[in-house]
């Protein structure tokens, strides 16, 4: 990072004997993905500016296992999820923020039943808290004006019923927030989940990705933005397959506000 | 004469009604091979949801055509039964429009029936035309093919010919009235009301009283016994829907629509596995019931659950979950109406073997490749478009997800690159080759 902020871990955190306000929970994309690892920086920016007491598990963080669930692996999720659990509730986790709408699916919906029990919250849904409490400032900026869409990320919308926070965000950030024919409640998938990420697709006519971008381009955005690093490589993918690189960039929510003020 | 009709029609009507009986205890029956799950809780909301989803129709006016269409048909269907009830009456006892005595509040009732038989009319054209002539996409699809377009034709065709008789019916009495027909005139003038049969009078007007009577009787006869035809025929058919969709929704998930179950068997071995107190090699008490391990996910349609099987009993063929699927409208193979239906028709298969041999014997098929393709179930993206789609409740991606988990845990049948992934997982705790130890990375990264 341009000026390089600590990023406390856990341990570091129970060697001192203190707590933090909220976990953040990176996820793999966010900690290996190279695209994946800008958002996870950006949200660091935000969580330091808003001047956020957070701690990462780093080393001792792995998979919450929703690839394997939804492959149909559910041994192997099990497995996870008891090991990340034992390591949660060994630091005495209560609040856990994620950037990851698959992570914040899992950990949300699925670990309780396992005896893993957390306030969980998407990283949009964190923000605009952090907005409304005052601790973090998000306006106008250099994306003023300019034409934006957001994808709904599966997880995120229909799995859990979150649409308004990342939208409220890019309201803040004074944009024209436009929608796609496909949104909300019906936003159509970018073909990353189901474990999908990780395999070729099907025989078909078309790849879902694109399917989508082109959803997208019809109401011709300079930005599609996105809250979950797997949306993000499909529709970044669709954009280039499509040409428009050009024309459209792919962004995070989070990545928005932080570049917004060139944090 | 009289005496004849009566004792004919009280044999069809108890015919028909235990034919139907019979074919209710299949459905039940067979959606008791599924395996047991507990839907009873919250039942002020499932109510709601009941009340909000099946009686209110609100995810049908999603599309505003074919919604308020609906909404014609359901309430014209649920509204002329009233008119049903009247029939059996008279066709018990010999009598005439017995419910005459309510006076004006009948004459409103027979005229909002005509109203209503009118436009369900209507809507069941539009519907023929929809289906038959516009290239609607959920319409098109590759499981319609055959005998199911042909179902969905004949109940519109059968609803068609049942409005049309009871306007007929109606129709010819309203002339025998206005000739002052012995048992159909009344001292106190016309009974009933006839907005739209009316327009038959100019038709009506020449026949003999005699053809009208036989007019009237012919229409009243077909009527009742087409309904109770009909009634029958919803086994047959894809149409249980218009009975099943409120015990479905009742039954349907609460939680979030992201949430899968966790799989308890499969809890109990980890449980088990992660206990530093578990002794792998214990002898088992003496008295101890060996169990049969529990199959991991469902090959057939016997290890899916009872939602899951009532799911399959109501789905209607309407393609909504389809039309939304990303898989679906990308050209792959998998249609979560298809495995619906291939749900239904195996669970029917197998309930046949148990009408013919009094039990279930493995006749060498299951759901799993006979019906349903890995190639269909590798296709889902797991986004819960289909599930969000369905005016009734019913939940593809659950059949999908318990097809995939026997795929992986039962037989190792991942696609390669799944199977990667999964075992990255395992080894270093991401679905890609990155150590754990260099999660943090990213953090001394600029």
């Amino acid at each position: 990072m341009a000026e390089a902020i600590k990023v406390p871990t856990m341990a570091e955190y129970m060697a001192e004997g203190k707590r933090p306000e909220v976990l953040f929970w990176v996820g793999c994309a966010g900690s290996f993905d190279d695209r994946a690892k800008r958002i996870t920086k950006a949200f660091v920016k935000l969580l330091h500016s808003a001047k956020v007491d957070f701690a990462v598990l780093g080393t001792e963080e792995s998979c919450t296992g929703d690839p394997a669930k939804r492959a149909g692996n559910e041994f192997l999720f099990q497995m996870q999820a008891v090991t990340n659990i034992e390591v949660l509730n060994g630091y005495e986790i209560k609040k856990v923020v994620t950037a990851c709408p698959h992570c914040f699916n899992t950990l949300k919906n699925e670990y309780p039943a396992l005896g893993g029990n957390y306030e969980v919250m998407h990283h949009t849904t964190f923000l605009k808290s952090l907005l409304e409490e005052g601790r973090l400032k998000v306006e106008g900026g250099k994306f003023k004006g300019k034409r934006i869409t957001f994808h709904d990320p599966c997880y995120l919308g229909r799995a859990n019923n979150v649409y308004e926070a990342p939208r409220d965000l890019l309201r803040k950030l004074e944009v024209e927030l436009v929608e796609m024919r496909k949104c909300k409640k019906n936003g159509l998938c970018c073909g990353a989940g189901g474990g999908q990420m990780f395999k070729e697709p099907e025989p078909g006519n078309k790849d879902v990705n694109v399917e989508r971008t082109e959803q997208a381009m019809e109401v011709k955005p300079e930005i599609i933005a996105a809250g979950c690093p797997f949306c993000n490589t499909m529709m970044t993918d669709g954009v280039k397959i499509k040409n428009q690189e050009d024309k459209i960039e792919v962004m995070d929510v989070a990545e928005m506000i932080a570049n917004a003020h060139d944090l | 004469m009289q005496l004849i009709a009566q004792i004919a029609f009280l044999i069809v009507l108890v015919a028909g009604i235990a034919f139907f009986t019979r074919n209710i205890r299949r459905v039940i029956r067979n959606i008791k091979l599924g395996k047991k799950i507990d839907r009873t809780d919250n039942p002020g909301e499932r109510f709601a949801k009941m009340a909000r989803i099946a009686l209110g129709q609100s995810k049908m006016v999603k599309k505003p055509l074919a919604g308020a269409l609906h909404i014609i048909v359901y309430v014209g269907f649920i509204i002329i039964n009233i008119e049903v009830l009247e029939i059996i009456i008279d066709g018990i006892f010999g009598t005439h429009r017995i419910l005459s005595f309510l006076g004006g509040g009948y004459n409103f009732l027979i005229g909002a029936f005509e109203i209503l038989a009118f436009l369900v009319l209507l809507g069941v054209i539009i519907f023929w035309f929809r289906r038959n002539v516009t290239n609607i996409y959920r319409f098109l699809g590759n499981e319609l093919k055959g005998w199911p377009k042909n179902d969905a034709n004949y109940i519109l065709y059968f609803e068609m010919v049942l409005m049309i008789l009871f306007l007929v019916m109606n129709g010819a009495d309203y002339q025998l009235q206005l000739n002052g027909a012995e048992h159909y005139s009344h001292a106190g003038g016309i009974i009933g009301s006839f907005p739209i049969s009316q327009f038959l009078s100019p038709w009506f007007e020449n026949f003999s009283d005699s053809s009208l009577i036989m007019v009237e009787r012919a229409a009243w006869w077909l009527h009742i016994v087409g309904i109770l035809f009909f009634l029958n025929y919803l086994y047959y058919s894809k149409h249980l829907h218009i009975m099943l969709a409120f015990p479905n929704v009742y039954f349907s998930k609460l939680t979030p629509m992201g949430q899968f179950d966790n799989l308890q068997s499969v809890t109990d071995e980890v449980m088990l596995m992660m206990d530093p107190d578990a002794d792998p090699y214990a002898v088992p008490a003496e008295d101890a019931t060996v169990e049969e391990p529990a199959k991991f996910g469902a090959s057939d349609v016997m290890d899916l659950n009872q939602v899951q099987l009532l799911n399959s009993y109501t789905c209607t063929e309407c393609g909504r979950c389809t039309a939304e699927c990303p898989a679906n409208q990308t050209g792959k193979k998998l249609s979560p109406r298809k495995i619906m239906m291939d749900t239904r028709d195996r669970l029917e298969e197998v309930g046949e073997i148990i009408n013919k041999k009094g039990k279930f014997e493995d006749d060498g098929k299951q759901l799993l490749d006979d019906y349903i393709l890995r190639e269909e179930l590798w296709a889902c993206t797991s986004c819960n478009a289909c599930v969000e789609a369905c005016p009734v409740g019913i939940d593809p991606l659950s059949i999908i997800l318990d097809m995939r988990r026997y795929l992986v845990m039962e037989q190792s049948a991942a696609p390669n690159e799944l199977s990667i992934a999964m075992t990255n997982i395992e080894n270093n705790g991401a679905p890609w080759p990155y150590n754990q130890m260099d999660r943090l990375n990213w953090a001394e990264e600029k």
